[in-house]
C-alpha cells in the first residue's frame, strides 16, 4: 500500500532497494493468495467435468484427474441436454440484436433531442434496478393468458425489454462522444433523419455498440429467474438445465460441472477479448476507461 | 423502415441551443423502447395492483373486489418479514465486505508490477459467471465428503471434519456469504481500481511531501475523488443484493426450512409453488413500490441521470 513508491529520502540506496524488493515480494505473495481464492473454485468446476465418476466420488478429493476424458460432455450431447446451450444462444443472441437496435435509437433521441428530459432517463435506468421477481409474476400470468410460456418469442421479448435500460444507458454515453458536426453535414447534404441514424450514428458508435452488445448478451446468457419461471421443456436455457441436476438425495456432479463449463467458457472467451471495455461495461458507464 | 423525411431543411435553421426543432422523428425512434419498457415497467405494477385486490389462490378464482385483505395479511406474515430480514442481513454483511476487500485489493494492484494484467484478468473471472453456476460451483466445493473445502479445513484441524455447509443452521449463512463475496468482490475491485487509477497523482504526492499519512491522504484526497464512482458501484451491488435469488437457489433453495429464504425466494415460493396469486401480487407491489422510491431517490441523489 502507499500512494508513491519511495517516500523516504534518507535511506541509503542499498536498504531502499532491499525494502522495495521485500515489498514487491509481499505484493506477489498476497496477489497469489487472492488468485488462489478467486480462481480455484473455477478450476474445481472445470476439473470435475473431466473426471471419471470414481475420481469425482473419491475420498479424499482428487485434486487433478489422471487423464482428461470427455465422457461427461459426450453424455450431455447424447441425451440432448446440450440443446439448452443452443437455446441460451438463440434467446440471448436475438434479444441482444433487437435491444441494441431499439435501445440505440432511443438513446439517440435522448442525447440529441433531450426527449423526455431527465425524468425519462431516471425512469429508464430505474427499470434496470427493479427486482426481477416482482416483474416476473404479473408477466407470468400475462404469458399464461397469451400462451407464450415456454416459447422463444415470449422470452426474447422479455429479455429484450429487461436489457433495454442497460443498452439505452450505455449507448447514451457512447453517442454523446460522437461529434455533432458529422450529423449536421450529413443533413445538409440531404440525408434523411433515418439515413443519418443508420449511416452516421450507428457506424460512428460501432465500438460502443459492440462492447454494449457483448455485455447485453452476457447478461441475457447468464439470466436465470425469468428462464426458470417461463420455460418448461422447449426453450430451457443452460442455467435452468444446471439446476435440474440437483436432487434431494444425489446430485449429478459430472453433469452439473460439464453443463456449467459449457455455459461458462463462451463468457470467459468473450470477456477476455473485451478486457478494455470491462470496467465501463459493468459499472454502467460510471467509469469511462 | 421508412425513409421519408419532411424535415431535412428545418434542421439547417437549427435552434441556437443545439436542439433540433423536429417533433416526429424523436418520438418515432423511442416508440419501440417505450413500448417494451412499459411492458416490464408499468404493466406489472398495474396488474399486481389489480390482482392484489382480488382473491385468486390455487383453489379459488375469485376476482371480486377483496379490499385490503391481502395487504392486511402482509403485516401478519412472519415469514415475509423474516425473509426481508434475511435479505437485509446478507446485504448488510456482504456489501461492506465486498467494498473494503475490493478497495484493499485495488490498492494492492494499483502500482505497476510484472504480470499485473494477468492477475487482474484471472481475478475478475468470477464476476462474469452466471450466479446460478457460481452457486452450483460452491455447492460442489462445500460438499461434506467429496468437496475440497472440508478437506483443507481437515488439514488445519489435524483430523477429518464433517461440516454440512448447506444444511447446518450456523453454516448456511457463511456459505452463502462466501459465495457471494467470492463472486462480487472482483466487481468492486475492478471498478475501484479504475477509479483509483484516475486519482490525480500530483495531489497525493504533494500531500505525502507535506507529511500526511496514508489514512489522512485516503480520507482527504482519494476518497472524495473516487466517491462518485464508488457510490454507483455500491448502488448497483446494493440493489443486486436486495434481489438475490440465483445463488441461494443453487446453494440452499432457501433451506434448511425457511432459514435462508430471501424476499425473492419467498415471493417465488408463494407465487409459483403455493400459487397464492393475489397475495403474491400484493408482495410484488410492495417490493416494486419500495424499490422504486429507494432507487429513484438514490439515482437523483447521486446525479446519475444528468
Amino acid at each position: 500500500m502507499g500512494y508513491s513508491t519511495d517516500g523516504t529520502c534518507e535511506m541509503t540506496n542499498f536498504s531502499l532497494a532491499a525494502t522495495r524488493r521485500w515489498k514487491l515480494a509481499c505484493r506477489y505473495g498476497l496477489a497469489s493468495l487472492l488468485l488462489v481464492f478467486f480462481v480455484f473454485p473455477i478450476y474445481w468446476l472445470f476439473i470435475i467435468s473431466f473426471k471419471t465418476p470414481d475420481e469425482i466420488f473419491h475420498f479424499p478429493p482428487v485434486w487433478y484427474p489422471k487423464s482428461f476424458q470427455f465422457a461427461n460432455y459426450a453424455v450431455l450431447f447424447k441425451d440432448g441436454d446440450a440443446v439448452s446451450v443452443l437455446n441460451s444462444l438463440i434467446l440471448a443472441g436475438v434479444s441482444t440484436v433487437i435491444a441494441m437496435i431499439f435501445g440505440t435509437m432511443c438513446a439517440y433521441s435522448l442525447v440529441r433531442f433531450k426527449t423526455g428530459g431527465e425524468d425519462f432517463a431516471v425512469w429508464v435506468i430505474s427499470q434496470r434496478l427493479m427486482p426481477p421477481i416482482a416483474i416476473i409474476f404479473p408477466i407470468f400470468l400475462l404469458y399464461v393468458y397469451l400462451g407464450w410460456v415456454d416459447s422463444y418469442g415470449g422470452l426474447i421479448i422479455l429479455y429484450t425489454a429487461f436489457n433495454l435500460p442497460y443498452v439505452i444507458w450505455m449507448m447514451r454515453g457512447y453517442i454523446e462522444d460522437i461529434p455533432l458536426e458529422l450529423e449536421e453535414s450529413a443533413l445538409v447534404d440531404g440525408c434523411s433523419r433515418w439515413a443519418v441514424l443508420w449511416k452516421v450514428v450507428f457506424p460512428m458508435a460501432r465500438t460502443g455498440l459492440f462492447a454494449t452488445a457483448v455485455f447485453t448478451f452476457v447478461f441475457a446468457w447468464n439470466e436465470f429467474i425469468f428462464a426458470l419461471v417461463l420455460t418448461r421443456t422447449e426453450v430451457v436455457t443452460y442455467t435452468v438445465q444446471v439446476t435440474h441436476y440437483f436432487g434431494g438425495q444425489s446430485n449429478f456432479w459430472a453433469k452439473i460441472a460439464a453443463m456449467s463449463a459449457l455455459g461458462t467458457v463462451p463468457v470467459f472467451i468473450t470477456v477476455s477479448l473485451l478486457q478494455r471495455f470491462l470496467v465501463r461495461g459493468i459499472s454502467m458507464g460510471a467509469v469511462k476507461g | 423502415m421508412t425513409s421519408a423525411s419532411p424535415f431535412v431543411l428545418s434542421v439547417i435553421a437549427r435552434h441556437p441551443s443545439g436542439r433540433m426543432p423536429d417533433h416526429n422523428f424523436r418520438y418515432w425512434i423511442i416508440a419501440p423502447s417505450v413500448f417494451l419498457l412499459l411492458l416490464i415497467g408499468l404493466f406489472p405494477l398495474i396488474y399486481s395492483l389489480v390482482v392484489s385486490f382480488q382473491q385468486i389462490t390455487m383453489t379459488d378464482y375469485d376476482t371480486s373486489f377483496a379490499g385490503l385483505t391481502n395487504y392486511a395479511q402482509l403485516f401478519d406474515d412472519a415469514r415475509l418479514w423474516q425473509s426481508i430480514a434475511h435479505t437485509l442481513i446478507i446485504t448488510i454483511i456482504a456489501l461492506p465486505v465486498e467494498l473494503v476487500f475490493g478497495l484493499a485489493m485495488a490498492h494492492l494492484f494499483l502500482e505497476r508490477m510484472p504480470g499485473r494484467q494477468i492477475f487482474i484478468s484471472l481475478i475478475v473471472l468470477p464476476t462474469v459467471i452466471s450466479p446460478v453456476v457460481a452457486g452450483a460451483t460452491w455447492r460442489l466445493l462445500f460438499d461434506q465428503r467429496y468437496g475440497p473445502i472440508n478437506q483443507v479445513i481437515g488439514w488445519f484441524a489435524g483430523h477429518e471434519v464433517v461440516m454440512l455447509w448447506n444444511i447446518t443452521p450456523h453454516l448456511v449463512y457463511p456459505a452463502i456469504l462466501i459465495c457471494e463475496i467470492w463472486q462480487w468482490t472482483p466487481f468492486m475491485f475492478l471498478i475501484l481500481l479504475a477509479a483509483l487509477s484516475n486519482v490525480d497523482k500530483s495531489l497525493t504526492e504533494a500531500a505525502e511531501l507535506d507529511g500526511a499519512g496514508f489514512w489522512r491522504i485516503f480520507f482527504k484526497i482519494v476518497l472524495p475523488a473516487i466517491w462518485p464512482v464508488m457510490a454507483i458501484a455500491i448502488l448497483i451491488r446494493g440493489v443486486d443484493l436486495f434481489r438475490i435469488f440465483d445463488v441461494i437457489w443453487a446453494l440452499t433453495s432457501g433451506g434448511p426450512g425457511t432459514m435462508t429464504e430471501t424476499i425473492s425466494i419467498y415471493t417465488y415460493v408463494q407465487g409459483f409453488q403455493q400459487f397464492e396469486s393475489s397475495y403474491t401480487a400484493a408482495i410484488a407491489f410492495l417490493i416494486v413500490g419500495l424499490m422504486s422510491v429507494i432507487v429513484i431517490w438514490a439515482i437523483r441523489r447521486m446525479g446519475l441521470a444528468k
